[in-house]
């Protein structure tokens, strides 16, 4: 038995008596407005050690799932109305919005699902912030916005909430393979002096309560997220830098390339789920 | 003025007479409590929603009188019967003056 599967027993005994009072449903199925979401399905060929993948969905409190079954429940939806008027925002020295040339965000549909991908005129990995900020310096003759701040995780909210109900599927092989090789190889290195990888909590032990939290499959086919916990939109990049934090290791980089590649990793671990943004998460 | 603030109602289209419908309301706001301090110590003063109201057909059906301390994005939701066909107003009054209002009309059969 590892050190890290130890540490969870010994949790678990420790905090086995909340298992009965925070239990998921999870047999649940997510339908928001009246739309089916995927959120268990075989996982993806690649995967070596788990059979089904499961959207973080599966594993919340029925409250907590509830509120992402409504769009006028989901508070994320507050910031996707941010994302539309940005959106609509004259900026920049060239006097453009968004809206100027690609009119109305629904273009995006589909963009979700394969992001990050590939950016050949970069040669490049990008996130979906990459293009918002080319397109404001580049287009817009406008300040690039900050990764993990409202404004850049409302617009970002916006454009992935085109593909809701769509399916996962980013591509892993050919110009981005060697950063998938490098965000798998990251997602199963210890770090931090807990000296934990991702795989320790995320593949290794989903299902079981670590405190008071349900450990999923830590899976990104929902951001950006709520989060009950700081009632903001949170960005694939700063949960990643939370989880660093608590295994207290040093967190990478935000827009950098070890968190790009794990971006794309992790994106991929959830290929075949539905695209959920924005999901609501405690 | 605050900034960002926007008012946002569900009510279903059509009812039957006599029947108690959910209605669903949310302002986004930032509450500002008037208890917390900027950077150089100064208070922030309050900046909050003080009061909503909702009418149907010209009579009051809810008034809430709010005070600081009531978080972000207030939200309510309550139960209404509509006896005939109609339209609901609904008020929101902002401690800066302003006043932000939304109706919508809802079919009795
Ligand atoms: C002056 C026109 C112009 C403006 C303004 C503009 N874009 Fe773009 N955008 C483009 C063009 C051209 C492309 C495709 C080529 C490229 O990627 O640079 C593009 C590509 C994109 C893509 C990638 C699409 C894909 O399928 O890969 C996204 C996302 C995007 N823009 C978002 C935005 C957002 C958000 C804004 C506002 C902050 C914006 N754009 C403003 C012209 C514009
Ligand atoms: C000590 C255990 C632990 C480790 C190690 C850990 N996490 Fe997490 N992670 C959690 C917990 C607890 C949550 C919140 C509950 C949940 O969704 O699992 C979480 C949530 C997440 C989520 C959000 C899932 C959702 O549905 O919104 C992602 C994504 C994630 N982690 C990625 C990672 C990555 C990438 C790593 C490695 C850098 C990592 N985690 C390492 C404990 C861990």
């Amino acid at each position: 038995m590892n050190f890290a599967k130890k540490i969870f027993i010994i949790l678990l005994m420790i905090f086995g008596l909340n298992l009965s009072c925070a239990v998921a449903d999870e047999s649940a199925e997510l339908v928001v407005e009246g739309q089916p979401i995927l959120t268990r399905t075989k996982a993806p060929s690649h995967m070596e050690n788990i059979d089904e993948v499961r959207s973080g969905w599966t594993f919340r409190i029925k409250e907590t799932q509830a509120l992402q079954m409504d769009d006028f429940e989901n508070p994320g939806m507050i910031f996707v109305d941010k994302g539309i008027d940005l959106w609509n925002k004259v900026e920049g020295s060239k006097n453009k919005s968004c809206a100027s040339c690609h009119g109305d965000a629904s273009e995006f549909k589909g963009l979700r699902t394969v992001m990050p991908k590939w950016n050949a005129s970069a040669g490049a990995l990008w996130s979906m912030e990459d293009h918002v900020n080319n397109c404001r310096t580049e287009q817009m003759g406008a300040e690039p916005l900050k990764w993990g701040k409202a404004p850049m995780d409302s617009i970002v909210a916006l454009i992935g909430l085109q593909s809701r109900g769509m399916t996962m599927n980013v591509k892993i092989d050919g110009d981005v393979q060697t950063m998938w090789e490098f965000g798998k190889e990251l997602f199963y290195t210890r770090v931090g002096q807990l000296d934990m990888s991702c795989a320790n909590c995320h593949e290794d032990n989903y299902g079981v309560m670590i405190r008071a939290d349900h450990l999923s499959q830590g899976q990104i086919n929902g951001f950006p997220t709520y989060r009950l916990k700081n009632a903001k939109l949170n960005s694939i990049h700063a949960r990643f830098k939370g989880c660093m934090k608590n295994i207290r290791a040093t967190p990478y980089k935000v827009g950098g390339d070890e968190f790009r590649a794990l971006e794309l990793y992790v994106a991929s671990r959830g290929n075949g789920l539905s695209a959920e943004t924005p999901s609501v998460r405690n | 003025m605050a900034k960002g603030v926007k008012p946002r109602i569900k009510v279903p289209k059509q009812a039957s007479a006599g029947e108690a419908i959910t209605i669903k309301t949310l302002i986004s706001h930032k509450m500002e409590t008037g208890l917390r301090k900027d950077a150089d110590g100064n208070k922030i003063p309050q900046s909050i929603i003080n009061r909503f109201t909702c009418d149907f057909n010209g009579s009051n059906v809810v008034d809430f009188d709010m005070k600081a301390g009531i978080s972000v994005n207030p939200y309510f939701q309550f139960e209404a019967v509509v006896p005939e066909s109609g339209e609901f107003k609904f008020t929101w009054y902002d401690d800066d003056g302003s006043v932000y209002e939304k109706t919508k009309k809802i079919t009795v059969s």
